[in-house]
């Protein structure tokens, strides 16, 4: 009874936190825009009973994903939130390796104090982080005056307001979640599998991608999809750094949602974004079981 | 401790639920109040006041229709806010509780008369005109002596934006004001409501385009003001503001604001009582404090824009009310247009537009 109270647990919160938000998104996707509030018809009237519901049901229709195929906007924005979004997890990996690399090797009464470090950019707010961003990369910014002052450049540089912006923001703000699964991975590698390779003739740089990257392949995946999946549903980044090419689903959805005020299209590109998303997830899921039962 | 805990979430959340008597929340545009009247007006009526602010009608607007939003208070402008009242979004005001709504403006009140007839849903908080904001200095630096200023010439032909764009143009991220702006220039309807009549504006927008620097709806105050950017197109006041904290911070910035002379988008910002406002009885004194001629002159001293109350006028600054670019001359006025709102098709098709002006998609 009470193992089944505990499996219950999650199940319940996947429930309540997921399936139903999903499904409530799923229904408004489904209808039609109207000027009223809520600004979308029809909407569910429980005091008429099972006539009202099916009479609801009948209302409903899938017009609004139709439309979504007729506009090239939105594979576009689709597709490319997808290239931003891959292109700034494999940056946040390339960056992100080497410091959990060194993390892991240092002496070990560094290393809380290292982890701390990296979780210490949490306890500001997100959006102060991100808006410092501004004052760094605008044309009269930090980085343009350190830049001239020594005479790297001779004018400045125009990077806030395009995507480069973007992908600075991305990876800065989800470094950490690469760092710290590959940092944990890395952290439980046995030193001897190291000594044996170069025992057994390898260089300390064949040995590095003989034994310790494949060792280390769980964190890597498990941060590039905790960077990727936040990264391609992005919408306050893109927004505050980004510049108006700057072409990405939750800006898309935004517009959908505010300026048009058409919550049922806004509605079905949140669904299409989700089973988009929805492939990675699964995969990863896959992944980890796999790791688990390797491990025993 | 966990109990603790629960019953103490359990009674904040009791207590956001509930309407508070004596507590009044006000959703307003950024920059837009003179902050001291926030705290004059808790000393004066005892009632605490939430300020919130907003920087676009659609962010309102959305709060406004998702039903709930908890505010007492809303400024949506006119255009909007007649959608809004179809909408059913907010509940008629109380002219027994409005002693000094006989200081409104009659000349405000009869143009605002389109959005919501005979003013039975909201006051004029503040009105003004959208139009061209230049760096002085930078404009006639780089266009000559004879930039014209006052003209849409400035931003609408490629050979002036060509030649701006390295100091910097911002435009407003806001459709409804741009595409009017756009067709006034090529001598259009501004308040066409027609697709086909708007989609012409897109070759003439696609043209300039590549020397714009930025679409947003605020940030360009202190791009201004600081002289990051020479040119913006926005609204009066704002423009107005960063001319007065460039004047401020002394950084020898001078601004300039122009109403342009092919037209320009007279707007007006209403203040309204939500249907569902929790405190519309605090709401009333907050809009009868709003209407204290003394009070809105403080405002408009403050903002640089123009209110529609008549008993405020001898109580504005010089540089107020003598400025035409605030309250501008009877050539001016006659100068300015209106538009009204969009149906659900044609916004649609404008917003479609705009995001493919801005994009390229």
């Amino acid at each position: 009874m009470g193992r089944r109270l505990l499996i219950a647990v999650p199940y319940l919160w996947l429930l309540a936190l997921f399936l139903i938000p999903f499904l409530i998104v799923l229904k408004i996707s489904l209808s039609d825009p109207e000027l009223a509030i809520p600004p979308y018809t029809p909407t569910l009237d429980w005091r008429e009973g099972w006539a009202g519901f099916t009479e609801f049901l009948s209302q409903l229709d899938f017009e609004n994903f139709v439309f979504l195929t007729e506009d090239d906007l939105y594979w576009k924005a689709y597709l490319s939130s997808l290239q931003i979004a891959a292109l700034s997890t494999l940056l946040a990996l390339l960056v992100g390796y080497p410091i959990a690399y060194a993390m892991a090797r240092a002496a070990p009464e560094w290393r809380p104090t290292l982890l701390m470090l990296v979780i210490l950019p949490f306890w500001t707010s997100f959006l102060i982080r991100v808006y410092s961003w501004i004052g760094i990369l605008s044309t009269e910014g930090y980085l343009n005056q350190f830049l001239l002052g020594i005479g790297v450049i001779s004018e400045p540089l125009t990077i806030l307001n395009t995507n480069v912006a973007v992908y600075i923001g991305i990876v800065y703000t989800y470094l950490p979640f690469m760092i710290l699964p590959i940092y944990a991975a890395l952290e439980k590698l046995d030193d001897s599998l190291l000594e044996a390779a170069e025992d057994l003739g390898c260089s300390r740089l064949s040995a590095f991608w003989l034994v310790t990257v494949p060792l280390s392949k769980a964190g890597i995946i498990a941060g590039c999809f905790l960077v990727f999946i936040p990264a391609l549903g992005e919408f306050v980044i893109p927004s505050l750094l980004g510049g108006s090419e700057t072409l990405m689903i939750g800006k898309v959805l935004w517009e959908e949602f505010f300026s048009n005020r058409d919550w049922p299209v806004a509605s079905a590109v949140a669904v299409v974004l989700l089973l988009i998303l929805i492939v990675p997830i699964v995969l990863f899921q896959r992944n980890e079981q796999r790791q688990r039962e390797a491990e025993g | 401790m966990t109990k603790s805990l629960v019953t103490t979430v359990a009674a904040s959340a009791l207590l956001a639920g509930m309407a508070l008597a004596d507590e009044v929340r006000v959703y307003n545009w950024s920059d837009y109040i003179d902050e001291g009247l926030l705290e004059k007006f808790e000393e004066e009526t005892g009632i605490d006041l939430i300020y919130d602010v907003f920087d676009s009608n659609e962010v309102l607007e959305t709060k406004l229709l998702a039903g709930g939003s908890g505010y007492d208070v809303v400024v949506p402008s006119g255009t909007f806010l007649q959608r809004q009242i179809a909408a059913g979004a907010f509940q008629p005001l109380d002219y027994d509780m409005l002693p000094n709504a006989e200081n409104l403006w009659d000349v405000i009140q009869a143009r605002t008369e389109t959005y919501d007839p005979g003013g039975a849903h909201s006051i004029n908080y503040m009105w003004g005109t959208t139009g061209i904001g230049v760096n002085v200095e930078k404009v006639t630096e780089v266009l000559g002596p004879d930039a014209p200023i006052d003209s849409l010439s400035l931003i609408f032909e490629p050979e002036n934006m060509a030649q701006l764009a390295d100091c910097g143009v911002h435009f407003l991220d806001a459709p409804a004001e741009m595409f009017p702006a756009a067709l006034a220039y090529m001598g259009e309807d501004p308040d066409s409501h027609d697709p086909d009549v708007i989609a012409q504006t897109e070759e003439m927008f696609t043209a300039i385009r590549p020397y714009v620097q930025k679409f947003h709806s605020s940030e360009y105050i202190n791009a201004l003001a600081n002289g990051e950017i020479c040119v913006a197109f926005g609204w009066s006041g704002d423009i107005l503001q960063a001319g007065w904290r460039a004047a401020e911070a002394e950084n020898g910035v001078e601004i300039a604001y122009n109403a342009p002379k092919e037209g320009a988008l007279m707007w007006f910002d209403q203040m309204a009582i939500p249907a569902d406002a929790p405190n519309p009885d605090a709401a009333h004194v907050f809009l009868n404090f709003i209407m204290d001629p003394e009070n809105i002159a403080a405002a408009s001293n403050y903002v640089y824009y123009a209110n529609g109350n008549e008993a405020s006028k001898p109580l504005l600054l010089e540089d107020v009310i003598g400025d035409p670019a605030i309250y501008p001359d009877e050539a001016t006025l006659a100068n300015l247009y209106t538009t009204t709102p969009y149906p659900s098709r044609t916004q649609r098709a404008v917003t479609r537009l705009w995001t493919k002006i801005k994009s390229g998609t």
